[in-house]
């Protein structure tokens, strides 16, 4: 049997991924520190995919994350890497908790659009404040680390680097706890079926919102580090566009692993930038096809590579079945 | 003896099919209440709204005298009622014992963030209840591998989980060869013993009705045609007629 990795050694790895930052060139920093960003919020897809949901509006969380550490950097100063996490993912999970519960109800394609809906009403009222900056958003200020200034950009980028794989890595670990944990099974249980887990004594509903909650965190947080890499915020954090690339992230993913999520994050990333140097008019083929490759090949995702499969998808409708029941 | 349940005048159509037509009966604790009736008669309509799937048009279902007829599957499951399904509703991407477990965490208005198998010992409560009905060897099992009959028998461990005051049972030997469906109601039988004081089943075989009920209650098109102990009920005209085939 496959013995699940200890917190400590996790947070090990943690440590060792945030030093070996010292040894990568500098565009390197800044790519990983763009795909540990992304990771953070596919992550959180990836927490809510398992109650059998996909958001398509991530974006909404994420632009509240990037405005809200904005707004308030520029009003008080506060330009601490840490705190604009925290408030980030403050601002995010506020909404979330607003939100989750509203939308729990709805499941499938419904909720999918239902996501999409409010992050597009949220673009559009971000492109039509003027307050905002409209279209063109509005600039902030270089991070800060505990009073340090960093003005040599490679140390800058450093410490960009190391906040975000630090924050990302723990919240990876928070995941896998989850994932491992009752919470966790009871998920799964609601995705296969919601009304058997109801008429078990678990709140479905609760459930979702649960981790629609920690979803809107993650992507709130992950707001506040584009905010701070771009030093700029404007409405595409809320563009369907920007959702859909964290759903291409966790859809690469899969949702069997936390560790696939980071692989697949960076993964898009290279491909990106590397088809990008090398194929500047076309580099969008070449993302396609190397999703389709993945959807082809590793239909569960990347994290199958070392995930032992589990059989057969669920195919119950409890609701069905039940109305099958009352019919004999 | 207070019934644990009660039933007056209960009502529900869907369209112009009557499923139950001013339903009323009492159901006392310990006994094992077997439901029979024709395909479309209104015993999983019952069963259904009892448990807070379906919402009675009319009537009310009293559990220990407290009315219970517009409450949540949710809600009714908390309050002592378990069931299980005809056609067994399970996680069939989880295994056997993670099953239970998340049974037994439901229990709990409360999950743990603790690993599964180590929360308060509930793996090793779901492994023992898998024992009791002999499945303590496919406990590891993902649900998708397992056959028939031991899906209906792992949804049956799920129902009692919470040591319900009633346990309905839909069929449960409804899928098994005549061959094993008494040692699968002998199994059922004994394993609900400890947990389960009150059992209602809905049953199509006769033999099984015949072997293991206190009581048989027979439904014809949303009523109940006859009310009583299995060798009286079953002898009934009216029942041998509609229910049970047996005159012509």
């Amino acid at each position: 049997m496959k013995k699940d990795l200890h917190p400590l050694v996790m947070i090990a790895l943690v440590a060792a991924a945030t030093l070996f930052g010292r040894a990568l060139p500098t565009w390197t920093l800044s790519l990983a520190t763009v795909a540990a960003s992304n990771a953070l919020i596919a992550l959180g897809i990836v927490v809510l995919a398992r109650t059998g949901n996909v958001s398509f509006g991530q974006g909404l969380f994420f632009a509240a994350g990037g405005y809200g550490v904005a707004l308030i950097a520029n009003a008080w100063g506060l330009t601490d890497a840490v705190t604009q996490v925290v408030i980030g993912a403050a601002c995010g999970g506020l909404l979330g908790l607003v939100i989750g519960p509203l939308i729990a109800r709805y499941s499938g394609i419904f909720f999918g659009m239902l996501t999409l809906a409010l992050s597009m009403v949220f673009y559009g009222a971000l492109v039509k404040s003027t307050m905002l900056g409209g279209s063109d958003g509005f600039n902030v200020g270089r991070p800060t680390l505990f009073g340090m200034s960093f003005t040599d950009p490679r140390e800058a980028d450093f410490m960009l680097y190391a906040v975000s794989v630090i924050v990302t890595g723990f919240a990876g670990i928070g995941a896998t706890i989850l994932f491992r944990s009752e919470f966790g099974l009871a998920s799964l249980a609601v995705r296969e079926n919601n009304l058997r887990a109801e008429y078990l004594g678990i709140s479905a509903n609760r459930v979702i919102s649960i981790n629609f909650l920690i979803a809107a965190i993650f992507a709130g947080a992950s707001g506040a580090f584009a905010l701070m890499a771009q030093r700029h915020i404007d409405p595409q954090f809320a563009y369907w566009t920007t959702s859909g690339e964290f759903v291409f992230i966790a859809v690469l993913a899969g949702n069997q692993s936390v560790a696939a999520v980071f692989v697949a994050s960076m993964a898009l990333e290279l491909v990106r930038s590397f088809s990008n140097l090398y194929l500047p008019n076309t580099w969008q083929l070449v993302l396609g096809v190397f999703l389709l490759g993945v959807i082809l090949f590793l239909p569960r995702g990347i994290g199958s590579l070392w995930i032992s499969k589990r059989h057969g998808r669920s195919t119950s409708k409890a609701a069905l079945a039940i109305e099958e029941g009352a019919a004999q | 003896m207070n019934p644990v349940l009660s039933v007056r005048g209960l009502e529900k159509r869907f369209g112009a099919v009557v499923a139950a037509d001013g339903l009323s009966l009492d159901i006392p604790a310990g006994q094992k209440i077997s439901l029979i009736g024709a395909n479309g008669a209104g015993k999983t309509t019952f069963v259904n709204m009892v448990t807070g799937y379906l919402r009675p048009d009319g009537g009310s279902i009293l559990l220990d005298g407290a009315d219970i007829g517009r409450r949540s599957p949710r809600s009714v499951a908390r309050l002592g009622i378990s069931r299980s399904f005809q056609i067994p509703q399970l996680f069939v991407e989880l295994t056997a014992a993670e099953n239970l477990t998340v049974a037994i965490s439901g229990v709990s208005a409360r999950m743990s963030l603790k690993q599964r198998a180590e929360a308060q010992g509930r793996g090793e409560k779901a492994v023992d209840l898998l024992g009791r009905f002999g499945l303590a060897n496919v406990a590891d099992r993902p649900v998708s591998e397992l056959a028939g009959g031991v899906r209906k028998l792992i949804d049956i461990a799920m129902a009692l989980v919470r040591r319900p005051k009633l346990l309905l049972l839909d069929e449960p030997t409804s899928g098994v060869s005549a061959e094993e469906k008494f040692a699968t109601m002998d199994r059922v039988i004994h394993a609900v013993a400890p947990d389960a004081a009150t059992i209602v089943f809905v049953e199509h075989d006769m033999e099984i009705v015949s072997r293991y009920a206190d009581r048989v209650v027979a439904f014809y098109q949303g009523r109940i045609l006859a009310d009583g102990v299995p060798s009286h009920v079953l002898k009934d005209h009216e029942v041998r007629r509609y229910v049970t085939g047996g005159v012509r």
